[in-house]
């Protein structure tokens, strides 16, 4: 099937125009970060020169390189964390017959139905009578366990043929064993799936971190922005969008790696 | 074979309690921050609540029926229902269109999925520091624009008439990303067989797009409703940064309303039933969502 001459050039130029403009704000933030005070005043659209003095004042400003050390570790532990419950709990759903598995089953499904949001005010005062504000694991511990998650699992774990479940079984391997040498191998592009997907929205998080942090000790790149914004003084656009830049490369680079595996990860949890 | 025992109830649950082992850490987590806050949220909206939370004087529905008359509250719950209106629909229906471009067997048309689904790796906060920029009544790239064009300036943030759509239009790029990649997703599912038999039948793009496409989309389309109206219900971080909920409370949705009754008025009684009413609301949207979808819904 070709596509015709005149329709090829039709498409193209949708696809130039509109991407453009949906790109437009992110190209618009790396230009504006490379400009002075006086130039954005005198409005302009390009900088004179792509000097890096806004990049070194907002390391400056901020105590940035330890923001993003916090995020990075936060990210990292939520990823592992949801990757480790998730596996197991995806596990025991799809491998071991039980009583009740219908009812724990609906359990997990409701939990999608809870808003985090409307749960939120007894969660800020669990992780205050734990003493864990300030800390690594109140700001981790609470994303651990995910529905959405075991889902995604438990629909790759389906596919993977029952005698080979039969077979560990007669070679004598116990049950975590299989799980750790032969699911958990065989299911390498889910986890990846999930991981990237755990890593992408926990650095993004934004809500729990401002409730959760009084102090520069844990606090994440985007209360970071936050605090920024409300430094900013007339003219220092320049340094805060530095800032923006310096925030975003770590998650558009890894959709931009990941973003095939993604797309055909999320959307077979989503409808199967 | 007679002698052959029942096996003991022990033996009978050794697969319950393995099971239960590998479900621990999940059950556990659940009921300690989703379960447990869950019901002690309802809990406390029956209450009026002391400095630390605690619940201190029974009220009873006084709460509810406090923000049923308080204007605040009102307007909260309409600002939400307009936001919803002007982001969702919107929302899929650009996210749609750019899949369905995205989604031609073109040269390079790898790199434009890229970037339409960049949107998704930029978190709220970054995208609504950026977007206040452009809004910036004096620097902004929208006022220079209009002034360009010699038309009136626009106070986008200042303003109540516009402070809504404002954060709305940097919402509905926010999510585009995500919905995008949902829906291209979907799209890719779609056999191709069913595209080659219209084509020797001489079927048009328009026909094909609502007797095949859309159609087969519909699961992919019913589930992108889904979340984003979810997603909406729960916007928090662009209404923090760009407004703190004002001018005159025109975008105070109402997860920003429930922080500020929590967090910064120490009202927990009141922000306990707000978040109740938000539960609700979300519970609706996802039954109703089920009871149309399973009509209208197309699967495979």
């Amino acid at each position: 099937m070709t596509t015709s001459l005149p329709k090829k050039i039709w498409i193209y130029f949708l696809l130039i125009v509109t991407s453009f403009l949906v790109f437009f704000p992110v190209m618009y933030a790396f230009l504006i970060s490379f400009m002075t005070g006086p130039e954005l005043l005198q409005g302009k659209f390009l900088p004179q020169s792509f000097s890096l003095d806004n990049y070194i004042k907002v390391f400056d400003r901020l105590p940035l390189l330890n923001y993003l050390l916090n995020s990075f570790i936060v990210s990292v532990s939520v990823m592992l964390g949801q990757l480790a419950v998730c596996s197991l709990a995806a596990y025991a759903f799809v491998f071991i017959q039980f009583k009740g598995r219908d009812f724990i089953f609906f359990l997990f499904i409701s939990t999608m139905m809870i808003p985090w949001e409307a749960t939120m005010i007894p969660n800020k005062f669990t992780i205050q009578k734990l003493d864990w504000l300030n800390t690594y694991q109140g700001l981790t511990l609470p994303f651990f366990a995910l529905a959405f998650g075991t889902f995604l699992l438990r629909q790759h774990f389906k596919t993977i043929p029952k005698e080979l479940h039969e077979a560990s079984q007669i070679a004598g391997l116990s049950k975590f064993a299989f799980f750790r040498r032969v699911i958990l191998p065989v299911s390498k592009t889910s986890l990846v799936t999930l991981g990237a997907y755990g890593f992408l929205t926990t650095w993004n998080m934004y809500l729990w971190p401002l409730l959760i942090t009084t102090n520069k000790s844990v606090r994440t790149v985007q209360i970071g922005l936050k605090q920024l914004q409300s430094l900013e003084t007339g003219t220092e656009w320049g340094v805060v969008m530095a800032g923006v830049i310096v925030v975003i490369i770590p998650t558009l680079l890894l959709l931009f790696l990941g973003q095939k595996q993604l797309q055909k990860g999320l959307t077979q949890g989503a409808l199967k | 074979m007679t002698l052959l025992e029942k096996p003991g109830i022990w033996k009978r649950t050794a697969n319950g309690r393995t099971a239960l082992l590998y479900l621990l850490p999940s059950i556990l987590l659940f009921s300690v921050f989703v379960f447990y806050p869950m019901f002690r949220t309802i809990y406390l909206s029956f209450f009026l609540t002391d400095q630390n939370g605690d619940a201190a004087i029974w009220v009873g529905f006084e709460n509810y029926s406090y923000l049923l008359e308080s204007t605040a509250f009102i307007n909260s719950m309409k600002a939400t229902g307009l936001f919803v209106l002007y982001t969702v629909p919107i929302g899929i229906i650009l996210a749609l269109f750019f899949a369905l471009l995205a989604n031609e067997k073109l040269r390079g048309i790898g790199f434009f999925r890229t970037v339409y689904s960049s949107t998704m790796g930029i978190s709220v906060a970054a995208s609504s520091v950026i977007w206040l920029f452009m809004f910036n009544p004096s620097m902004g790239m929208f006022n220079r624009l209009l002034s360009l064009l010699n038309l009136p300036q626009i106070q986008w943030l200042l303003d109540p008439q516009w402070a809504l759509l404002s954060v709305s239009i940097s919402t509905i790029w926010m999510n585009i990303g995500f919905s995008f990649l949902i829906l291209l997703g979907g799209l890719q599912n779609i056999d191709e067989h069913l595209y080659e038999s219209s084509r020797i039948d001489g079927a048009g793009y328009f026909y094909r797009l609502r007797r095949i496409t859309l159609p087969m989309l519909s699961p992919t389309l019913f589930f992108i409703i889904t979340i984003s109206l979810i997603n909406a219900f729960q916007s928090f971080g662009q209404i923090d940064i760009l407004t703190q909920g004002g001018p005159s409370a025109s975008t105070n949705l109402i997860v920003y309303s429930i922080y500020r009754e929590a967090f910064i008025n120490y009202q927990f009684g009141t922000a306990s039933a707000q978040a109740v009413t938000l539960f609700i609301i979300i519970l609706i949207v996802t039954i109703l969502q089920f009871k149309l979808g399973e009509r209208r819904v197309h699967y495979q």
